[in-house]
């Protein structure tokens, strides 16, 4: 299956720009359906950025993102050629991990 | 008998563990128990917060304290949003130590949207896209040296995110 996440990690020089789309429905449980039935909640509590085995960023999510989330931050010592390894988990346990080389 | 020998070899591994640990402390070095303790910290969920309603509630159960208005917080977001589903906003600070970043929309269901963990050499500036109920005000928390700080604008919604 492929990875419902995509990653392009930029170094220019000191600091590594890093964007993330992820395939997910973010589905808040608020929202109803065509038969007027409330859709139960499914989104990712938590994305995980990591570089050279310890956290860059950590995103802690809830129902109020959007659909098939984007996300745009920047670190500091990443390293062209180097591992970025993302993965997120849901509220219902499901997962997805990638691991993106820093361009 | 060989009861009691595996008893015997598990009692003994256990007090060995025991001893390890207690020497570890005894010596004053802990090399992996502080990252582990961090880390652990950073890891947890905040599950609380993301139950609550509303943004004083949220902002109180996710830092336990209440926050400043701040121009030193910038938040970029449109004053009209056409679709409430998809709401782009990015914010950034000039504020040095920032630990976290987090975004709440006061009139939707359930207020806190997104909480970013900023740790040492990340910048503190985020982008991301988020769901409005309705016409809002968002903020934006960051978690600077200890304090709080906050900036908040009105987004005008023609088409709700959260409806159905």
């Amino acid at each position: 299956m492929a990875s419902s996440i995509r990653v392009r990690a930029t170094s220019n020089g000191d600091t590594t720009e890093v964007q993330a789309l992820i395939q997910h429905p973010m589905d808040s449980g608020f929202v109803k359906d065509a038969k007027g039935e409330i859709i139960p909640p499914h989104f990712i509590q938590q994305l995980t950025f990591e570089y050279d085995g310890k956290p860059v960023f950590v995103a802690d999510w809830g129902g109020g993102v959007s659909k098939d989330p984007y996300v745009k931050f920047a670190f500091k010592g990443g390293k062209k050629g180097g591992d970025l390894k993302v993965s997120w988990v849901d509220n219902k346990g499901a997962t997805d991990t990638t691991t993106a080389k820093i361009q | 008998m060989n009861i009691t020998t595996s008893e015997f070899f598990r009692t003994r591994r256990l007090v060995l563990k025991g001893a390890g640990v207690a020497a570890l402390i005894g010596l004053g070095v802990v090399p992996f128990d502080v990252p582990q303790a961090l880390a652990a910290a950073n890891d947890k969920y905040p599950e609380e917060a993301f139950k609550q309603k509303t943004e004083a509630d949220a902002i109180k159960a996710l830092y336990g304290k209440t926050a400043e208005p701040s121009d030193k917080v910038k938040m970029d977001a449109p004053e009209i949003a056409e679709n409430g589903a998809v709401v782009p906003i990015s914010a950034t600070t000039t504020l040095a130590d920032v630990t976290s970043i987090s975004f709440l929309v006061s009139e939707n269901p359930i207020s806190l949207i997104a909480s970013y963990k900023i740790p040492a050499g990340t910048l503190p500036s985020v982008a991301n896209r988020i769901k409005m109920a309705k016409t809002s005000n968002v903020t934006v928390i960051v978690e600077a040296g200890g304090k709080l700080y906050s900036a908040r604008k009105e987004i005008k919604v023609t088409v709700g995110g959260c409806g159905g």
